[in-house]
């Protein structure tokens, strides 16, 4: 019964901090309509930037986090506008070129300057070490994740669904010629959008980087799970992705207690098994 | 006018071979990509030995061409190989991080006439596949097995395993068994992980549930290791006291700061650590550090290429810059030198080096610096994987 408990409070742990992650992925792929390989990049870039706000400035853990968010947005709005605004509404070949482009560059850009090395981003003393839950101990850091991740989908969708910005989105997204007709200025729409996802992409970066730590191959190597993420809960669906997150770290982890050797194979089958039954996600919605 | 252009070039040709000859190194490595900075580490290796010893072995110049595998690809491996044995002409390939590349490399090695000197590949069997191949790196059974010797003197019962699911986790796997089985331990129960494990809770929670006091490990070093040692650390197996034990790969020098105080009090056993202390490491590392740039960079690899170039030397020495295989090889079986890790030699029947190999506790350096702190010595160790395939 405890190693039941045990592994179901890992399993939701894994899965909020792949929510934390995949949601702004499901955000550029769900409402701007853009496949954007990208995402893993703008985490990572996330990940660097606080990793060297906390460990070489100095800089307190939620200083560090501030800085890295608004930095990775700083560096993303100059690439929307140069590059993103071309492919709104393109061809996902023409949008998965470009942005796996982007991906390579970043990679290289990463490896230069901080080479290729593992960064960490240092935890204050508060998230640090284990915590008793009675029947378990669990890392502080995995709670901070759970938190995080319930704060990130109530705001989320509160924005998207019950303000007037999110109105607007989803309006622009629908029909850009129409919402425009009608004073939506649908540029800055998007600009705003974007930046809300990169802004997403980088606090999951960070939030995740204890259990996927940052260095230079981040960029690729975890990209496939967020797509997965993003695909079995239906793109651009907030309930879709936090379904989608704890189904899949339920499989996975319970998966990998029982059998080890199988490895992934029942994360997958489940994945194979869902998008077969749903082709739009768990809550996506028929295009 | 063209047969001006002809005969000059003749000339040319004529003067060329009068003159001192150059000889091709290829180093095949992973210099791009996930692995790069192992590569940076081959790189490092040569460069300091040719910084010391000088770029010329008689009257000879030396010349290195590398060629880049990324990731483990045996076909690239074998097209890079022959192209560096055909267009470039090297009398001598070298490198190679990755078992399945240095397998595929080996079926032309007879017929092009070259021998093949690994920095790292580690797998037992590599050496069997053809004679002219010779190794300075080491091999899971030669790091692993002292591990299970070091187990069962402290009085260790009962051991729980979990590697990696590949090549070498099977083969660390292995060599612990047999050896811990041999000294009368038991292991309770063996657990292969999936290579893109990134979540480490369950395993852990299977360690404790196993009952064992003490868990060994395999991971190749990377992203893993770190998740798999804070795991360790954040499920409370640390404060329950369950000893960890693994071969050095886990706590790399380039990987430690990243583990920081997590790592500390690890036990590990390993051919080589940058810390070593000795008059021809503390020359190697200086140099070795010039070369790599970031001196938090410098790890195990750099010592199998620095000790590869040394192989290397020694043979163009014995065969007088010509291209000889046979005799290169010749040449160095029973070579025995100094190296920065300690004495070595090659050993005759496998041609893969005889080495130490330590005990090493992870601990603090006063200036706040981790490392890898050499606790026990095991002499002269050959590699047991040859014998237990046998």
């Amino acid at each position: 019964m405890q190693t039941i408990f045990s592994v179901a409070v890992d399993a939701l742990a894994y899965g909020m901090v792949l929510f934390v992650i995949s949601i702004g992925l499901s955000v550029t792929m769900g409402l701007m309509r853009v496949v954007n390989l990208a995402h893993g990049a703008f985490a990572m870039i996330g990940g660097y930037i606080a990793s060297y706000a906390a460990s070489d400035l100095g800089l307190g853990y939620g200083v560090a986090m501030l800085i890295a968010v608004i930095g990775t947005i700083v560096i993303a709005v100059p690439i929307e506008r140069l590059l993103y605004r071309r492919i709104y509404g393109a061809p996902e070949l023409t949008q998965v070129l470009m942005t796996i482009g982007i991906t390579f560059c970043v990679i290289g850009i990463a490896n230069y300057v901080f080479g290729p090395t593992l960064k960490t981003i240092p935890l204050p003393d508060t998230l640090r070490g284990p915590v008793d839950l009675g029947f378990r101990s669990i890392a502080a850091h995995r709670l901070f994740a759970i938190a995080c991740g319930a704060v990130v989908a109530v705001a989320l969708w509160f924005l998207l669904e019950r303000t007037p910005f999110g109105v607007k989105v989803r309006a622009t997204v629908d029909n850009a010629a129409m919402a425009a007709s009608l004073g939506v200025r649908t540029r800055i729409i998007y600009a705003v959008s974007f930046a809300v996802a990169v802004g997403l992409a980088a606090f999951g970066g960070i939030v995740g980087a204890e259990l996927l730590p940052i260095e230079p191959y981040y960029a690729l190597r975890y990209m496939v799970t967020f797509l997965v993420v993003v695909s079995v809960g239906g793109a651009g669906s907030i309930p879709g992705a936090l379904l989608a997150c704890l189904v899949l770290g339920g499989i996975d982890t319970t998966g990998r207690y029982l059998v080890p050797e199988y490895g992934e194979f029942f994360f997958y089958l489940a994945v194979i098994a869902i998008v077969w039954i749903f082709p739009h996600g768990l809550l996506g919605r028929a295009k | 006018m063209k047969a001006l252009l002809l005969a000059a070039t003749a000339v040319l040709a004529f003067c060329g071979s009068a003159y001192a000859d150059t000889i091709k190194v290829g180093v095949v490595g992973p210099f791009s990509g996930p692995f790069a900075i192992q590569g940076k580490n081959f790189k490092a290796g040569i460069d300091a030995y040719m910084a010391l010893n000088g770029s010329k072995v008689g009257a000879d110049d030396i010349e290195i061409i590398y060629r880049d595998v990324p990731t483990p690809d045996p076909a690239q491996a074998k097209a890079l190989a022959q192209e560096l044995v055909v267009k470039e002409g090297v009398q001598y390939l070298t490198g190679f991080y990755f078992t399945p590349d240095a397998m595929a490399v080996t079926p032309l090695l007879e017929q092009a006439n070259v021998p093949l000197v690994i920095m790292n590949a580690a797998t037992s069997a590599i050496v069997t596949k053809s004679p002219l191949v010779v190794r300075t790196s080491f091999t899971l059974w030669q790091t692993s097995a002292p591990m299970a010797k070091v187990a069962s003197e402290r009085g260790i019962k009962k051991v729980i395993t979990v590697v990696s699911d590949y090549g070498p986790g099977v083969d660390s796997e292995t060599a612990f068994k047999k050896t811990f089985e041999a000294a009368g331990g038991t292991v309770v129960e063996s657990i292969r992980m999936p290579l893109s494990t990134n979540d480490f809770s369950p395993i852990m929670q299977r360690v404790k549930d196993s009952g064992a006091a003490t868990v060994f490990a395999f991971l190749p070093s990377g992203p893993t290791t770190l998740g798999f040692v804070k795991a360790y650390n954040e499920n409370g197996l640390k404060e329950a006291g369950i000893q960890f034990l693994a071969p050095g790969d886990l706590t790399q020098e380039s990987d430690l700061p990243a583990l920081g105080d997590a790592a500390i009090g690890l036990t590990t056993t390993f051919h080589y650590a940058v810390s070593h202390v000795s008059p021809e490491n503390k020359t190697f590392v200086e140099a070795a550090r010039k070369a790599i740039g970031n001196p938090a960079e410098l790890s195990f690899p750099a010592v199998g290429a620095y000790d590869g170039m040394h192989v290397i030397y020694k043979m163009i020495e014995a065969t007088g810059g010509k291209q000889d295989a046979q005799k290169a090889v010749d040449a160095v079986k029973g070579l025995a030198w100094e190296s920065p890790r300690g004495p070595v030699s090659i050993d005759a029947e496998s041609r893969h080096i005889t080495q130490n190999i330590y005990l090493r506790e992870v601990a603090k350096a006063e200036d706040g610096t981790y490392y890898n702190k050499e606790i026990a010595t095991f002499e002269k160790q050959t590699d047991p994987g040859l014998a237990a395939s046998k």
